[in-house]
């Protein structure tokens, strides 16, 4: 073969990598989260997604109800809508928060895709670079991302099995003012964590109430595993204590199916007024189709008892991680027993780091997520999360054997090589971070 | 050049349970749509239980295996391929089994006279049982600083760290090791990093212009290799004649001494005499779109699907 004479290429193959926006810096391609690409494949027990199971939903007479949608009133259904979101649908939400203890008007609510939209649009509204943002030590991943879309900083506050600390609050409230910071709202989940899975007592709640009225704080509460309670009642939301201080956002992910993209965002009224207009700005309107299948879903399906259908199913499989964390994990492991939810947060024996731990997991066929990824400084090393929503109890069980197993041959690499973590990356949850004001 | 269509489909085989399932995927899709480009037949399919169903219900299909890492470049599918008399592309089982392992690969190369880092291979094992203290000092006096820790068998600079000074040496060595049981440890080699590929058509054995590779952040990391943006690559290199000539002998001298067929890539360091070093040769190098082979294949002026439905034509007619 003949090859012509070459001229030089000198490229970053990214025409534009000198054009984008300051904020998307961060925006690029990691070796831990491509490891997860493994954990979709059946032969590995995937512990890290946060997928519910939505098997037990009646499909086939939700595929009747969409096709008699389609045919019936296709033409409203499938045409623009409101920016606000479909006047049936918010008052199908009242009535769904009506479950939390929470009373509202539909006027009020702006439905989303997702309550993570509700969540950039707040972000959007609220927030300039350099804004700080409270957060539990840790928090979701995904609000996570967002803050840092927007450039926010993000001051973790320190959580125990209640919930999040009044104290750590308000102190990291005054260190923060005394600095000249801004902060915007605290964004807390106060009904089964994630990714702790742990739930604010009703008592912490008055008292961030309390600490909300004080200092004049507005609380973003991010609730969608609120009626997904396995053990006793779900505790009243922070919105129905207090509608002047609180966004409430919620989501039909959880207790119906995450593929519709329906959340919304229960905000006072002047919020809700820059909302809708963020909303128009950024997609004219919420999916419209989704909003009147999900009105069919509550109007014509049994879906509270759905909801208990759900709890059952979820109470066997966080029974079966409890059950596996127990038989199989190693001396001076802890982890937290979640009431509710999808999520149990494990903190590993002194020395272990579950990010560098991670491969290893992948060539055992087992995945979770690293405690990292929960913090938006860099703690969280000894942590991970395991999410018990997706597969079903045996393999469950079969996944913390697994895990048992690698942190085994993890510990004795340690000790082979007699090498310790940087402590200084760890916190537990009762001894939570100092607030970051730096 | 021969763009024959006589064979069946051409089942692109990407995915796989290794830690590089993600690349694979995307050189997969590459390289599947290269070939639809071309007018051929593509399968594109996992390696799951029904992979041999799938080969014995298809008429006459070649195989293109674009696995990175574990049984995709240990050999492992390839044998299975031979077992099936399914023609593929790529090298045979032996030869990709000493290409994959860098602590076979290098030290073939240099008993065979190419100028390589001098690799030490540990397995776990041996720091378990003589004592990780006394091997981790040793290996820091015979070696020397700065060093490369790598896993002997993955890609893609998973589990590779630079090791400045003694003390960090633990750790890398640690992290080498959950990407597998063997570690190799050469010293680090300063210079111009080049990759070169090697492209057996119509006979002939061709190195096709180096890539130069130049990292933002300095080292040609997870992150530096699929983040587009991230690293600033020269095709051809900027190297002088002699230099750019070296290293395409260097790179085909590898890929004959190994055994290797049909494409490789050689990654070569150009220390600052000029004087090419060899790392190592990927048997089946990542065809993504920040990848150097299609970099390397651009810059020859050549056309990225012909040359994947000329090696697809190659080894049908090695069965044939």
């Amino acid at each position: 073969m003949s090859l012509p004479e070459p001229s030089r290429r000198d490229t970053r193959l990214d025409p534009y990598v000198d054009a984008y926006a300051e904020r998307t810096h961060g925006l690029q391609v990691s070796a831990v989260r491509a490891l997860f690409a493994v954990a979709n494949r059946p032969e590995v027990v995937s512990l890290a997604g946060g997928m519910p199971n939505i098997a037990d939903l009646p499909r086939e007479a939700l595929g009747r109800a969409v096709d008699r949608l389609i045919a019936d009133r296709g033409t409203q259904a499938m045409q623009y809508g409101s920016g606000q979101g479909e006047p049936f649908m918010r008052e199908k939400i009242v009535e769904v928060m009506v479950e939390e203890q929470i009373q509202a008007h539909a006027d009020d609510i702006v439905v989303t895709c997702g309550s993570q939209q509700a969540l950039d649009l707040i972000t959007r509204v609220f927030c300039d670079p350099g804004d700080v943002i409270l957060a539990e030590a840790p928090s979701y991943v995904g609000a996570l991302g967002t803050f840092h879309a927007y450039q926010c900083q993000v001051v973790h506050v320190a959580m125990d099995d209640h919930g999040l600390d009044p104290v750590a609050l308000r102190a990291a409230l005054v260190s923060l003012k005394a600095a000249g910071k801004r902060v915007k709202f605290l964004y807390t989940i106060p009904n089964y964590q994630n990714p702790s899975g742990v739930t604010q007592t009703l008592e912490r709640r008055r008292e961030l109430i309390a600490v909300a009225k004080e200092h004049d704080l507005l609380i973003l509460e991010d609730n969608p595993y609120g009626l997904l309670a396995l053990e006793g009642e779900p505790l009243p939301a922070l919105r129905s204590m207090d509608s002047e201080h609180v966004i409430y956002l919620g989501s039909f992910s959880k207790i119906f199916a995450p593929g519709f993209r329906v959340g919304w965002a229960l905000a006072p009224h002047a919020v809700r007024e820059k909302l809708v207009l963020t909303q128009e700005a950024a997609t004219l309107c919420p999916p419209v189709f989704s909003q009147y299948a999900i009105a069919t879903y509550l109007e014509e399906f049994d879906w509270r008892n759905q909801i208990i259908t759900f709890r059952d199913m979820y109470r066997a499989r966080r029974d079966a991680m409890i059950e596996g964390l127990n038989d199989h994990m190693v001396e001076g492991t802890t982890w937290t027993h979640p009431t509710g939810g999808f999520f149990v947060w494990v903190t590993l024996p002194e020395g272990l780091d579950s990010q560098a731990m991670l491969p290893r997991a992948v060539t055992a066929r087992v995945a979770f997520t690293p405690g990292t990824a929960f913090y938006a400084d860099g703690l969280g090393s000894r942590n991970m999360r395991l999410s018990f929503c997706f597969p079903t109890p045996e393999r469950i069980y079969e996944g913390t054997r697994r895990l048992g197993d690698v942190i085994k041959s993890e510990q004795d690499m340690h000790r082979t090589f007699g090498i310790d973590l940087d402590t200084a990356r760890h916190h537990d949850l009762t001894t939570g971070p100092a607030p970051d004001i730096s | 050049m021969n763009d024959s269509t006589s064979h069946g489909p051409i089942v692109v085989l990407a995915g796989g349970l290794s830690h590089e399932r993600d690349v694979s995927l995307r050189s997969g899709r590459r390289v599947a749509q290269a070939l639809r480009d071309r007018g051929r037949e593509v399968v594109e399919t996992d390696v799951t239980s029904g992979l041999i169903d799938l080969l014995d219900s298809l008429d006459n299909p070649v195989a293109f295996p674009m696995l990175h890492g574990g049984v995709g470049e240990d050999g492992g599918l390839q044998q299975v391929l031979s077992l099936l008399e399914v023609p593929y592309v790529g090298s045979p089982p032996a030869a990709c089994r000493r290409s994959f392992n860098k602590a076979i690969g290098g030290p073939l190369v240099a008993q065979a006279g190419l100028r390589t880092p001098e690799t030490v291979a540990l397995p776990h094992d041996m720091f378990r049982e003589l004592g990780a203290a006394h091997l981790v000092r040793a290996l820091g006096e015979r070696v020397g600083f700065p060093m490369m820790v790598k896993p002997a068998r993955s890609g893609s600079a998973l589990g590779c760290t630079r090791v400045t000074k003694p003390s960090d040496l633990p750790a890398a060595i640690v992290a080498a090791y959950s990407y597998g049981d063997v570690a190799v440890v050469q010293p680090y080699v300063e210079g111009t990093e080049v990759a070169v590929t090697v492209v057996e058509l119509d006979g002939e054995q061709v190195a096709l212009p180096a890539v130069e590779i130049r990292p933002e952040s300095g080292f040609y990391d997870y992150t530096a290799r699929y983040t587009a943006g991230h690293t600033r690559f020269l095709a051809p290199a900027e190297l002088g004649d002699d230099a750019a000539a070296a290293c395409a002998e260097m790179a085909v001298t590898a890929h004959r001494v190994l055994g290797l067929r049909d494409l490789s890539r050689a990654d070569i360091i150009v220390d600052a005499d000029g004087q090419p070093v060899f790392i190592e040769t990927n048997s089946a190098p990542g065809m993504t779109e920040t990848s150097l082979v299609p970099l390397s294949v651009e810059a020859a002026g050549y056309d990225f699907g012909l040359l994947c439905a000329q090696l697809v034509d190659n080894a049908w007619a090695r069965r044939s």
